[in-house]
């Protein structure tokens, strides 16, 4: 179990730092092809989302340079960034990967849309090849993981997402949404859940503007709301009371300027807005603006300190379930490991072989070395040949899922006990093929 | 008898005067509930001492400084009762409480001062006059208030510390518009207090004196208040600029107040 896993989060870098670790949609499929074919990486994943950048990778050795991965492919200052890394090995990173599907890790423990973006994640990294067999293991059993911790706590009943953080910060600042207007800049996923959340506690329309404008028109249709040209974005921002920014955009869209041009054309009533993009699409010097109002992501989880609080009960008991199942996966793993198998079953038909010849040696008297050469050759050519179908049986068992049942039927089938297997028969093996 | 009832209003008023003290710590909730059934208690003990001082003899004025400022002590609280009955929230508590426990504490403790009432005056007239000015000032200084906590609220949400004492003032918003409305309340009261004014001089000394020191102090007053009514319309000014506009006529208000002391017409106050 060679899982080995780097990254940052909000726990550990503040946004400044993770906007330029995040790696975008479109270019994870090429970090990922990238992250397998780095020295000593048998098979690799990275999640970016707004709290977090993960690089998970089984490794050959369990001692892969994963940093120097982050050092070629982001090219920037190591000093900037390494400060904030954490890195986890074997049980520690099945720990945390389990930790992060079930939400626990996450800025508002319980928020439901982490799993679904290590699902993308894990969809994206099956797609290129870059998760095939142990580490998809390890990702399937942690959604397992994940939806044994929402059934089974009330973690996730209780989440309060960073939407209804933001309406709640919304209400602090408008009283009543009655009437107020929402902007949607980028059509995600997140700023779609918010924008429902505005809207169940009276907001009265929804704007959006997208850089596709298909999407923002099937967005807005979702609302009844209206989509709006992005080129028109600074002319019609001034209607909305509430802005929640999602885009991908790599530098600041709404600059104090713009702010500044809202406000003259808003009569000074106060505007509110939510960037929860990862880099920030609003840029900090807004928010001292008279009446502007910024909260980033960071911004949000301080927001949401005293609920976390509440919880903490229902997450030591996800803690413990996810402390079982980090025992279980190893366990699991132990027996889906098909090298001590194989080593017992070479073992136990070698000294069938031996023995055999031992019983017949006494029988056939002084024989040349010729003739003892043979027959050593003849043996194990018997037992190569018969070894070999179940052995490769397993091997190819080992890249699926089902492989525990072919590992148990070849046990009992060859009557086999458990053994433990070093580096040492490892290498036995391989110079055994 | 006025005089004690009057100090029973202020004991009331205290416990607002403890909560605006300790709002800002958790016993805040309990003494929000108590200190808002002390103030209507306050309020009827402060109505029965006005009552029972212009009732027998006839003889209050307002125009008696210990008077006027129980009177605008009562009218503040009414204010304040207007603004709890519209948007539920004692959070202008925090300083109107205070403000109005100092004024009846003043007016209960002080002696009455000598009325030195000018020959001729027109008494309804000049009771009008005051009355209106001080219901003027009275929406003007929770008008005030709002501003202040529109600043704190408005820091605290910069600040981004979302939890705590701040989390119990009401919603920038409706602080804007506690403040705007008893600003708007207070405009006409304040406008026709100065019609009435003129109108008491005109008729005491046939004519009015403009360059008295507390004419031209209320008239600025009312410039000023005018200018805030003004930009909030027109160009929308609201926390800091407002907060500071409103704290300029609160000012002038309190040196149109203090004013007395060096103005020829308005010589009532020698407490």
């Amino acid at each position: 179990m060679n899982f080995q896993l780097i990254g940052v989060n909000h726990k550990t870098a503040p946004v400044e730092v993770r906007e330029r670790l995040a790696i975008p949609e479109s270019r994870l499929p090429d970090a990922m092809k990238q992250l397998r074919q780095h020295p000593g990486v048998d098979e690799g994943l990275i999640l970016s989302t707004c709290n977090r950048v993960e690089v998970v990778a089984q490794t050959r050795n369990g001692s892969a340079d994963l940093r120097a991965f982050l050092r070629d492919y982001f090219r920037l200052n190591p000093g900037e960034y390494e400060p904030h890394l954490y890195e986890h090995h074997g049980a520690e990173a099945v720990r945390h990967i389990f930790r992060v599907t079930s939400s626990l890790d996450s800025m508002v423990v319980g928020e439901p849309q982490i799993l679904g973006q290590v699902k993308e994640a894990y969809a994206t990294a099956r797609a290129v090849g870059a998760v095939h067999s142990q580490l998809d293991l390890l990702l399937t059993r942690a959604f397992a993981v994940a939806k044994r911790v929402r059934s089974e706590t009330a973690v996730g009943s209780s989440a309060v997402s960073v939407a209804s953080v933001a309406v709640e910060l919304a209400q602090k600042i408008f009283g009543s949404l009655h009437g107020k207007n929402v902007y949607l800049v980028g059509a995600g996923k997140m700023s779609e859940l918010a924008a429902r959340h505005l809207m169940a506690h009276g907001a009265a329309s929804i704007f959006v503007a997208n850089r596709t404008y298909e999407r923002a028109t099937k967005l807005a249709e979702k609302f009844n709301g209206q989509a709006i040209l992005f080129e028109q974005l600074y002319e019609t921002c001034d209607r909305a009371d509430i802005v929640i920014t999602s885009t991908g955009a790599p530098f600041a869209i709404f600059r104090k300027e713009h702010g500044e041009l809202f406000l003259s054309r808003r009569k000074n009533r106060p505007m509110f807005f939510v960037d929860i993009a990862v880099p920030r699409d609003v840029d900090p010097e807004m928010n001292k603006l008279d009446g502007i109002f910024v909260y980033d992501i960071d911004d949000l989880q301080q927001a949401v300190a005293s609920h976390v609080a509440d919880r903490k009960k229902e997450a030591e008991l996800a803690e413990s379930i996810v402390e079982n199942e980090v025992v279980r996966f190893q366990a699991r793993l132990q027996t889906l490991d098909v090298v001590p198998t194989i080593v017992s079953l070479q073992d136990h038909l070698e000294t069938i072989r031996q023995a055999e010849i031992d019983r017949v040696r006494g029988r056939l008297g002084s024989l040349t070395p010729e003739q003892e050469m043979a027959i050593e050759t003849l043996t194990h050519g018997i037992v190569n040949k018969i070894m070999h179908t179940p052995i490769s049986a397993l091997k190819t068992a080992a890249r699926e899922p089902e492989a525990t049942t072919v590992v148990d039927l070849v046990r009992r089938l060859f009557n086999l006990r458990e053994k433990d297997s070093g580096q040492q028969k490892k290498d036995k093996i391989g110079s055994g093929q | 008898m006025p005089t004690l009832w009057l100090r029973v209003a202020l004991a009331c008023y205290a416990f607002g005067l403890l909560y605006a003290l300790l709002a800002l710590t958790r016993a805040g909730d309990l003494l929000n509930r108590i200190a808002l059934h002390a103030a209507y208690l306050g309020m009827i003990f402060h109505f029965v001492s006005l009552t029972e001082m212009i009732a027998p003899s006839g003889q209050f004025t307002l125009a008696s400084v210990h008077n006027a400022e129980s009177v605008l002590g009562f009218l503040i609280m009414v204010v304040f009762m207007i603004v709890y009955a519209v948007y539920k929230t004692t959070s202008p508590g925090i300083i109107v409480f205070p403000l109005v426990f100092l004024l009846t504490f003043v007016a209960a403790t002080g002696e009455q001062p000598f009325l030195q009432m000018p020959p001729g005056v027109r008494r309804g007239w000049l009771d009008a006059h005051i009355a209106l000015i001080l219901t003027g000032y009275a929406a003007l200084i929770v008008s005030f208030c709002a501003s202040v906590l529109y600043l704190i609220q408005e820091r605290s949400l910069k600040a981004k510390r979302g939890s705590g004492i701040l989390s119990r003032l009401p919603a920038l918003e409706v602080i804007d518009e506690i403040g705007f409305r008893s600003l708007l309340l207070g405009f006409p009261f304040m406008t026709l207090g100065l019609v009435a004014g003129t109108v008491v001089a005109q008729a005491t000394y046939g004519r009015v004196d403009f360059l008295d020191p507390k004419i031209l102090l209320s008239i600025l007053m009312w410039a000023v208040y005018l200018v805030l009514l003004y930009t909030r319309w027109n160009a929308g000014w609201r926390g800091r600029r407002a907060a500071y506009l409103a704290a300029g006529a609160f000012a002038m208000a309190l040196v149109a107040w203090a004013a007395n002391y060096f103005s020829t017409i308005h010589k009532f106050a020698q407490s």
